[in-house]
């Protein structure tokens, strides 16, 4: 008997291996012409997985404070034996994960994965999508440079447009009136403790969910499959499937190792409180479409803040958003059409404002 | 429905192919395996020299101002600052400035004087040196390391011993 079966029995014997990865191995996939995306929500994991232990490796040499953190970075990308491609995945991982993240949602959208009974796994997406964003915003100040102490007050600014509870919100994200040393500090816990253990939690469901009611069938195939049965095709997860994400997998190890090592990550000028910001400033491109939008919005609508207008439209539109699923559910005769009408125009928004926003001085 | 299998192995593990098949696939197996632990010492690699710090470059020199003339009584000490290491500088009761590292030989705890004894103590298991630095009882191994003493004006100048 092999070394590797010897473990298995032992390992089966004492906690029952087979019996609970029985499901993984009775599990399978539908195959259709639109399977491949499937495979976005598995990369997005992986760029996870890539976040947590590239992240874990900066933590050995950044400090965080406002002394020390801009020079720790410095420290990292100069003297460290491969710090710099450390620092380049973490960065590049990150907004590729945000971009799989938004493709993943999308394509769940428009194939309608989200229809009943899998609202949670939907709401559950949607907040992890928040808390990546949440995870961008609190990392891009932690090298605390020019650019992202901007950033930062301007972010911080915008919440404070909520209304009642604002300042409040404000005085909480920056742990004082200002950004200072004290929102760094701040930003690092939520950063390397808040967010994750939160995002575990609900990665934790939303896997579960997905492995509790398999993967959706899009309706346009899955009435072609009732009308010819024969025509119905499945997929093993294990191994067929999972052999198949492996290869996603590796295609974005080898993407994101690409973009690392020819584009390495910059680190800019130290943040200085005390210098004017430069010119062109603008937000990580996937913050973009709101910051042009609000760019946009007159100062004044009639009497109302026109700010306060774009955060508050945002705030719903994101509401709206977690929501979508429900839509679906209600006896309305245009509820389905108005889902994937509604994310039509969101990703034409997001879309255009963004490339806007790039353009636009 | 139609369930497709495992297409990986198509006659089995059993294996009735045809022995050119069967290099066939011992190809493809080792051409798979090689590339995957080729990547797997590729992340391995960067992320072990990652792990050990740059050597960290010592700070200060080989020469400090520990003191001045008339900063210490006889039969008293200070510590002061070598580099990123503390140091001892002892006035002995005859009128002599000594100096030597303050970290002890045993397990790296800050050594001090101890006018009763007239010798360096180190709280943490109990180990005595004398002024020379040497180890004369308790655990530590080796004597401290000493240091040269110049007094130059009013300041109290430890270097470094040059090596022979």
């Amino acid at each position: 008997m092999s070394a590797f079966a010897l473990v298995k029995d032992w390992l089966d014997e004492r906690f029952g291996w087979a019996e609970l990865t029985k499901p993984l191995r009775k599990k399978t996939v539908p195959m259709h012409r639109l399977s491949y995306w499937y495979f976005l929500g598995g990369i997005t994991l992986f760029l996870f997985v890539i976040q947590v232990c590239t992240g874990i490796l900066l933590l050995l040499y950044y400090r965080p404070s406002a002394n020390e953190a801009f020079e720790s970075v410095q420290y990292i990308t100069t003297q460290v034996q491969f710090g710099w491609l450390v620092r380049s995945i973490h960065s590049w991982s990150a907004n590729l994960m945000i971009l799989t993240a938004f493709a993943h949602m999308f394509s769940v959208l428009f194939l309608k994965a989200y229809r009943k009974p899998r609202e949670l796994t939907w709401i559950t997406g949607a907040l992890l999508l928040f808390l990546a964003m949440g995870f961008g915003f609190s990392g891009y100040l932690l090298p605390w440079n020019t650019l992202a102490f901007f950033a930062t007050k301007v972010g911080t600014e915008v919440a404070g447009q909520v209304p009642i509870v604002g300042q409040w919100i404000v005085i909480f994200l920056r742990g004082g009136e200002d950004v200072t040393g004290a929102t760094l500090t701040r930003f690092f816990g939520f950063h390397v403790a808040v967010l994750p253990g939160i995002t575990t939690l609900l990665l934790g469901v939303h896997i579960l969910l997905v492995q509790r009611f398999g993967i959706s069938v899009p309706p346009s195939v899955e009435e072609q499959w009732k009308r010819d049965p024969s025509a119905a095709r499945e997929m093993k997860f294990f191994p067929n499937f999972a052999l198949r994400e492996m290869i996603a997998w590796y295609i974005a190890l080898g993407v994101l190792g690409a973009l690392a090592a020819l584009s390495p990550w910059g680190l800019g000028a130290k943040a200085d409180p005390f210098v004017p910001a430069p010119a062109g400033i603008k937000p990580e491109w996937y913050f973009l479409f709101m910051f042009q939008t609000l760019k946009l919005i007159p100062a004044k609508i009639w009497f109302i803040d026109g700010d306060l207008l774009g955060v508050l439209g945002f705030g719903l539109a994101g509401a709206v958003w977690v929501l979508l699923p429900f839509v679906e559910g209600l006896k309305w005769r245009l509820a389905r059409v108005f889902v994937t009408g509604l994310g039509v125009f969101a990703l034409a928004y997001i879309v255009s404002m963004t490339i806007y926003g790039y353009v636009a001085k | 429905m139609q369930v497709f299998e495992a297409t990986t192995s198509p006659r089995g593990a059993g294996d009735s192919g045809s022995p050119r098949d069967n290099v066939r696939r011992r190809f493809i197996q080792v051409l798979l395996g090689g590339g995957l632990l080729a990547s797997a010492a590729s992340f391995i690699y960067p992320v072990l020299r990652y792990l050990i710090p740059p050597a960290a470059t010592d700070m200060g020199g080989d020469t400090v101002v520990a003191a001045r003339v008339g900063e210490l009584k006889p039969n008293t000490a200070k510590i002061f600052r070598f580099g990123s290491r503390p140091g001892l500088l002892i006035l002995g009761a005859d009128g002599e400035y000594r100096a030597m590292s303050a970290t002890c030989t045993h397990l790296s705890c800050t050594v001090q004087y101890r006018s009763d004894l007239k010798q360096v103590w180190c709280a943490c298991h109990n180990g005595t040196y004398d002024l020379a630095g040497r180890n004369v009882s308790g655990p530590p191994p080796r004597p401290l390391e000493l240091f040269d003493v110049h007094v130059q004006g009013e300041e109290i100048v430890v270097r470094r011993k040059r090596e022979a």
